[in-house]
């Protein structure tokens, strides 16, 4: 192998981007946020949910949809939500409907 | 103009899921709207061993999409200074330098660098997440804890003594910009940091992070807790514009109508205080209104 002129090499100790740099932290959750979407107004004009999750895991767009593959589970979109459309149920999985 | 609502945010997120960070983590919150305000495309981050460090995650990769300069816990600062010196050099004038440390490494650790950045007028925005303590390590006490606060290295007798004055001593640097801010209010935190960007010189914004297992509170809670800490007057949150001091947000709205809530609402929530005892909560409110009341006489001097 020829070997490459000093110079020439650019060392490369730079992290990339990457999604779950820790891994699926939907593992840690021991509760999981349920929406109930009737309940929900909808509305652009709330979207608490999504800005207090500290994990972005909410969708911007309506219906409002949670990444459960990264969601913690700390129950704040649940706390904030003013209409009580968020419920925390025990457990690591959404129950399947 | 303030930002009214949630959907004025922009909708790009800069920090990836699955990140490293505690579940409910305050820091985590403000990083998010931070980045969300400035423009992380033209934006280099310094960031001290802390809980940041933890949050930009292990070599090969990074939740975040944004340049990041990992350096030592003293040395914010001076990295920052180095930064904006280079950009200054290649002529990169479009770039935000920011800063973004701890209590520890702004208070304590960092305080000789971040003076020395201050004094020579360099061109970045350093942002203090305060969450009270060493809560990487396993929540030391640190100058900005409270007083009556249990920490791992004030575990029999709590904190004896209040927090420092940290707003006081950047203050005294005559920078243009300083601001404080909480994630409980993200509008509020967002346009500081826009107002902070578009600003020259050196800006200084202390952000209140609440951090669920060092101060012994549910995770649900961190908004609630936020809040309650402002309500209170634990924590007030203002902006000073070229010595220009102005009350804002929730703050202003407690000065308005001077209904601030007693500080035992905010202790009782919190394990850390669980030692306190009356004695020491009349002290903590004694401080605090002290110090709300030279804010609120400052602010009314500019209305």
């Amino acid at each position: 192998m020829k070997k490459e002129k000093s110079s020439n090499v650019i060392i490369k100790a730079v992290s990339k981007p990457f999604k779950g740099e820790a891994g699926k932290t939907g593992d840690w959750r021991s509760q999981t946020p349920v929406i109930d979407q009737e309940k929900c107004s909808q509305k652009e004009s709330c979207l608490l949910c999504w800005m207090y999750c500290p994990d972005g895991v909410i969708s911007r767009e309506f219906p409002l949809e949670i990444d459960l593959e990264f969601c913690k589970g700390c129950g704040i979109c649940a706390q904030e939500c003013p209409r009580k459309a968020i419920t925390m149920i025990d457990g690591r999985e959404a129950p399947v409907e | 103009m303030a930002t009214s609502a949630a959907k004025l945010l922009p909708k790009e997120e800069y920090i990836l899921p699955g990140t490293r960070s505690c579940a409910a983590c305050g820091l985590m919150l403000t990083y998010r709207h931070a980045l969300k305000a400035l423009n992380p495309g033209k934006t280099i981050v310094a960031v001290p061993a802390s809980c940041m460090t933890v949050l930009h995650g292990v070599y090969p990769v990074t939740p975040v999409k944004t340049i990041c300069i990992n350096n030592p816990f003293g040395a914010t600062g001076a990295a920052a200074s180095g930064i904006a010196a280079g950009l200054k050099a290649l002529g990169h004038d479009d770039y935000t330098v920011l800063a973004f440390a701890g209590d520890g490494g702004t208070y304590d650790i960092g305080i000789q660098a971040l003076s020395g950045a201050l004094e020579r007028g360099t061109n970045f925005l350093y942002i203090c997440y305060d969450n009270e303590g060493y809560m990487n390590t396993g929540t030391q006490r640190s100058s900005a804890s409270p007083a009556g606060a249990i920490t791992s290295t004030t575990p029999v007798l709590s904190k004896l003594q209040h927090k420092k004055n940290m707003i006081g001593i950047i203050e005294a640097h005559r920078i243009p910009y300083i601001a404080t801010a909480s994630p409980s209010f993200p509008l509020d935190l967002f346009d500081k940091v826009k107002t902070a960007r578009d600003t020259l010189g050196s800006r200084y914004m202390e952000i209140h992070a609440p951090c669920p297992p060092g101060w012994g509170f549910p995770n649900k809670d961190l908004i609630k807790m936020g809040k309650l800490a402002v309500d209170s007057g634990i924590h007030v949150l203002f902006e000073i514009k070229e010595g220009f001091f102005q009350l804002t947000s929730r703050s202003l709205n407690l000065a308005e109508k001077g209904k601030r809530k007693p500080v035992a609402d905010y202790v009782k929530g919190q394990t850390r205080f669980k030692k306190i005892n009356q004695q020491q909560v009349e002290a903590l409110q004694d401080f605090v209104d002290k110090r709300w009341n030279e804010f609120l006489e400052r602010h009314q001097k500019n209305s």
